[in-house]
């Protein structure tokens, strides 16, 4: 039924349409300015043109002020307030180009309307103008590209020595994040022992991966360098956190990286906005399928201190799931005669332990 | 429909009775020319032109009404679309889009207008009507090839539509298809038949480029007529000849990406593909890699948005300098920045992998090259700025359209050098932000291009001219609508939004801007359903439009010698003779304000420059 009506109106509306446009063309027929060559319409073309800069001016320089404090994502880490800076600087500067040339376009439009009695001016080039307005861009990218070199250098350095790992794996359509437990070593993963339980393809015959341990959600300590090793058990995913200004995709077969400095806890930054409910969020930000637009994760900055509660709370992968522990004690039973494990042991995160990760 | 042109019989059998047949390479076909060879199967450039036109047209509707579709969803992510079932059928679910099917509409949505509307409709059309006659040519250098270059787009725009319709929908991993997405129907029902049927009809679409591109490159080289050397062409020739090599070097790279994804999607070979766990199985495959891919797609996908581009450079330099009635302002160095962009553009593919765990250092490297491409972009703005000042400017529609073209590249340009900075695309890749930038640089801008080009050139294709009051109203509307559409777009991107999401209502980071985003909504398909004003201009004109006299706009170059439609073979005399280069428009002494090419310096001795007496 809405269907029908909206095509009604459609068709309606071409009619009308029709009407006036045959009305137009006998109107400018009956009124000979259909055969001027110039006639008034370029005049109002050129007026528009100005109507067009200031009204269009106006309105950009209103909506940009209306949503200002909107597109900014408040900042959470330390490279985010430094790229941010040089976001709005590099926005002004070619604002401020934007702003020239669309002038001078739309004006020179104006200005030099056709005049019945004028001729244009026979210009066809200068070098010297030429010259200077080649190097003149060229000058500013030079320096915009070398700001952005050397904050891009820095961003994708190598991690401080004293960084928290974690590893963020992309899966359709959710995150996993798993946390190298008191040794500070992720243990070995295989992509050929993902099932139900066993979600990350752990392989536990790995002493390493035996005090590692997932979460659901991402803990993170204020003020400390953080370092995400990032892997996808499927197609591609990315990791992006808006809030802290890191990207990075998840490529199966690839494993990458990002570290940052988290500068804000979740409290303070929901003091800070005013949100009680504030958290910060993890998003998928490469198509993935189906589930891609709602794919995330929250993460939790934490004071040093309860990061490390938090830390100490946590139970291993393989105290979770001794069945899973036990069929590769049982593999490499068969293989070594007497292997000595005691995951009991590793799977105990003591406080300490964790605070000397930091 | 092409039966019905009426005034292209009658001048073509005109000029059949006038012409001097031993010059006329074509003459004895003309006769017994049957419909199909005229108008199907036929090999005269200036009707594969117009094939290429009206496909592209047809492919700009379905392009643009599945992006009303998606903005549909996207600016009113909770109403019910139920009313939208008679057209969609299974994918509307209890009032619901399908996700997947949105997907599936972003990706065709890309795919349609970036290759089928703003390649082949673009490049297509213009590069086939205007070399011939631009350069002096009776036809193509093989209107053979350039037939089956036509015919081979027409049956890769066969089997695109058709995967519309299939069960499984169409290909849904995005316009850039990276696998392994794209590679497993177990990822996406998109990637099952509608990805194979993308990529048959892509390798399709990529040797109909090749045969086009081949033709345009040797009848450039071969065949201009006597006197027109390089530096005598327009700048529309020097921008389809760049845009074809460019094609020739980088769209074969396509075709073996596709190829190699056929194969890894197809034959169990593994060059994108390593260490998967889906749908409950861990897949054999080990060792590929899926930025070998990204490397491949945007070793083509960066020359191609110049492929886009270029044409459309060319076109507006010419219709700038035509209507402002002045030279083109520095000629050479117009000529010079094309060439610096081609050049460029084959080696600033990876900075759209910034972030995809590139190595970083090859991320440094991507960001110098970058950034360096945007200077010759930068001198062609200024350039044009020059043209138009102390010009005497008649604002046809065509030249409204080249001044917003002017307008929207900066826009857009601009916004290239911020994502250039591999710091600040970080934040920014795969944001809205992006999608802003290359809707205005590449989509708005070459959109812009294309109407120019038909509204300047409509006179020669159809003897008929377009309707200037409904071009200003399609100008105006189409002009207020883009940016009312992409400049709030930048907004939503700077926050943070991604692309290709169903919706944002799941996240509290992209949960303020649903006005914003039902704004842009609306004006979207505003000016969408403005372009029906164009396309009944268009139509109209084709039968009912004013008659057109052989130079309406008092321009300079070759196209305009001929009869107001050209036969078969293009001049019915001889080729004309070019003297001087295309832009003489009020040179100070001559009696008009235009000197045609064909106008020997002999005849113009009042108006010669100095360094011109010597070719009196
Ligand atoms: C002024 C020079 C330009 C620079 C520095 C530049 C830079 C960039 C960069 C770095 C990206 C990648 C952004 C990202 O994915 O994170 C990008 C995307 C894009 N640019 Fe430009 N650009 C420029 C001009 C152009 C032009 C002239 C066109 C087309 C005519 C264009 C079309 C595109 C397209 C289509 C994309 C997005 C592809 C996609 O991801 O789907 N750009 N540009
Ligand atoms: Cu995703
Ligand atoms: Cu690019």
């Amino acid at each position: 039924m809405t269907t029908l009506s909206i095509v009604l109106v459609l068709a309606l509306l071409l009619v009308v349409f029709g009407l006036l446009f045959r009305l137009q063309i006998l109107t400018s027929i009956f009124s000979g300015s259909s055969n001027r060559e110039v006639g008034v319409s370029n005049r109002v073309n050129a007026i528009l043109f100005m109507v067009f800069l200031l009204g269009g001016g106006a309105w950009f320089a209103w909506s940009f002020v209306e949503n200002f404090d909107k597109m900014n994502p408040p900042i959470a880490s330390v490279h985010g307030l430094a790229t941010d800076k040089m976001f709005w600087v590099s926005m002004a500067i070619l604002g401020v180009a934007f702003v020239l040339t669309q002038v001078l376009l739309f004006w020179y439009s104006y200005r030099y309307q056709h005049k019945e009695n004028r001729r244009a001016f026979f210009f066809p080039h200068n070098n010297k103008i030429e010259v200077i307005w080649t190097l003149i861009p060229a000058i500013v990218m030079a320096a915009l590209v070398f700001a952005g070199w050397k904050e891009w250098t820095r961003i994708t350095g190598p991690a401080p020595k004293d960084a928290v790992v974690l590893e963020v794996m992309g899966k359709q359509f959710n995150w996993l994040v798993r946390y190298p437990g008191r040794d500070q070593k992720l243990g070995v993963v295989n992509y050929r022992l993902i099932d139900a339980v066993n979600e990350f393809g752990f392989d536990l015959s790995d002493q390493n991966g035996v005090d590692d341990f997932t979460a659901g959600e991402i803990h993170v300590p204020k003020g400390h360098p953080v370092l995400l090793r990032i892997r996808s058990r499927d197609v591609l995913h990315s990791v992006y956190m808006p809030n802290f200004r890191v990207q990075m995709y998840a490529v199966p077969g690839m494993p990458t990286k990002f570290w940052f400095t988290p500068t804000k806890t979740t409290d303070e930054m929901r003091a800070q906005t005013g949100n009680p409910n504030f958290n910060y969020e993890l998003a998928c930000n490469q198509i993935c399928g189906r589930g891609h637009f709602a794919m995330k994760m929250s993460i939790i900055v934490d004071e040093p201190d309860d990061y490390v509660a938090w830390f100490a709370k946590q139970k291993s992968f393989s105290e979770q799931n001794p069945e899973v522990l036990a069929s590769f004690k049982q593999k490499s039973d068969k293989l070594v005669d007497k292997a000595p494990a005691t995951p009991a042991a590793a799977a105990v995160v003591t406080p300490t332990a964790a605070k000397a990760s930091l | 429909m092409a039966a019905n042109f009426p005034t292209q019989e009658q001048v073509q059998g005109g000029i059949g009775a006038t012409e001097p047949g031993h010059d006329h390479a074509h003459h004895d076909e003309h006769h017994e020319q049957s419909f199909l060879q005229k108008y199907v199967f036929s090999t005269d450039h200036k009707v594969i032109a117009k094939q290429f036109l009206i496909t592209g047209i047809f492919w700009a509707i379905i392009g643009g009404a599945l992006s009303s579709l998606f903005r549909l969803q996207l600016g009113w992510p909770e109403a019910t679309l139920e009313w939208l079932k008679p057209f969609l059928g299974k994918w509307i679910e209890a009032g619901k889009l399908n996700p997947e099917f949105y997907l599936a509409l972003v990706t065709m949505h890309g795919t349609i207008m970036v290759f089928f509307v703003l390649t082949a409709g673009l490049s297509g059309t213009f590069s086939n009507f205007l070399i011939p006659l631009q350069i002096g040519a009776r036809d193509m250098a093989s209107g053979f090839m350039n037939m089956l270059s036509y015919w081979f787009f027409f049956g890769s725009s066969v089997i695109m539509f058709a995967s519309l319709f299939i069960e499984t929908g169409p290909a849904a991993a995005g316009w850039t298809i990276y696998p392994p997405l794209s590679a497993l129907p177990q990822a996406i029902a998109g990637s099952g038949a509608g990805q194979t049927l993308w990529l048959v009809s892509m390798a399709l679409f990529i040797i109909s480029q090749l045969l086009g591109g081949v033709n345009y490159i040797t009848t450039v080289i071969n065949l201009r007529t006597q006197g027109m050397s390089m530096s005598k062409l327009p700048l529309t020739i020097w921008a389809f000849f760049l845009t074809a090599i460019l094609g020739l070097l980088s769209f074969p790279v396509l075709f073996s990406a596709a190829l190699l994804l056929i194969f890894d999607r197809s034959f169990g070979t593994s060059f994108f593909l390593s260490d998967i766990y889906i749908a409950g199985q861990a897949l054999p495959n080990t060792g590929g890699s899926p930025i070998l891919f990204q490397h491949l797609f945007w070793f083509l996908g960066h020359p191609e948005v110049y492929i886009v581009i270029m044409p459309a450079m060319g076109m507006v330099s010419e219709i700038l300098a035509t209507n402002a009635r002045k030279p083109v302002f520095g000629y050479r160095a117009m000529i010079g920045s094309l060439l610096g962009i081609s050049l460029l553009s084959f080696i600033v593919w990876a900075h759209h992998m910034f972030v995809t765990g590139m190595n970083p250092f090859l991320g440094s490297v991507f960001m110098f090259l970058t950034l360096i491409i945007a200077v010759p972009s930068a001198v062609k703005v200024f350039n044009w700025l020059a043209t138009l000042w102390r010009g005497n400017i008649r604002f046809t529609t065509a030249m409204l359209f080249s001044i917003g073209f002017v307008s929207l590249f900066i826009a857009g340009g601009l916004t290239g050098i911020i994502l250039g900075n591999a710091a600040l695309d970080i934040q920014l890749h795969n944001t809205y932000f992006v999608v802003a930038h290359f809707h205005l640089v590449m989509g708005s801008s070459a959109f812009f291009g294309l109407w120019a080009g038909v509204y300047h050139w409509f006179p020669k294709m159809f003897g008929r001219m377009m309707d200037e009051k409904l071009g200003y109203l399609h100008f105006w509307l189409t002009f207020a609508g883009v940016y009312l559409v992409f400049l709030p777009m930048h907004y939503v991107g700077i926050a943070g939004f991604p692309r290709r999401y169903y919706a944002w209502t799941g996240f509290d980071t992209f949960s303020q801007f649903a006005d914003l985003n039902k704004f842009i909504s609306v004006a979207a398909i505003i000016a969408f359903l403005g372009q029906f004003i164009f396309i009944f201009n268009f139509f109209y004109s084709i039968w009912r439009g004013r008659r057109a006299t052989e130079n309406p706009w008092n321009s300079t170059t070759l196209e305009w010698t001929t009869p107001v439609v050209p036969g078969h073979g293009n001049w019915p005399g001889d080729i004309p003779a070019v003297h001087r280069w295309p832009y003489d428009y009020s040179k100070p002494g001559a009696e008009e304000d235009f000197i045609p090419q064909t106008v020997p310096y002999s005849q113009t001795q009042s108006s010669n420059l100095p360094y011109e007496k010597e070719m009196e």
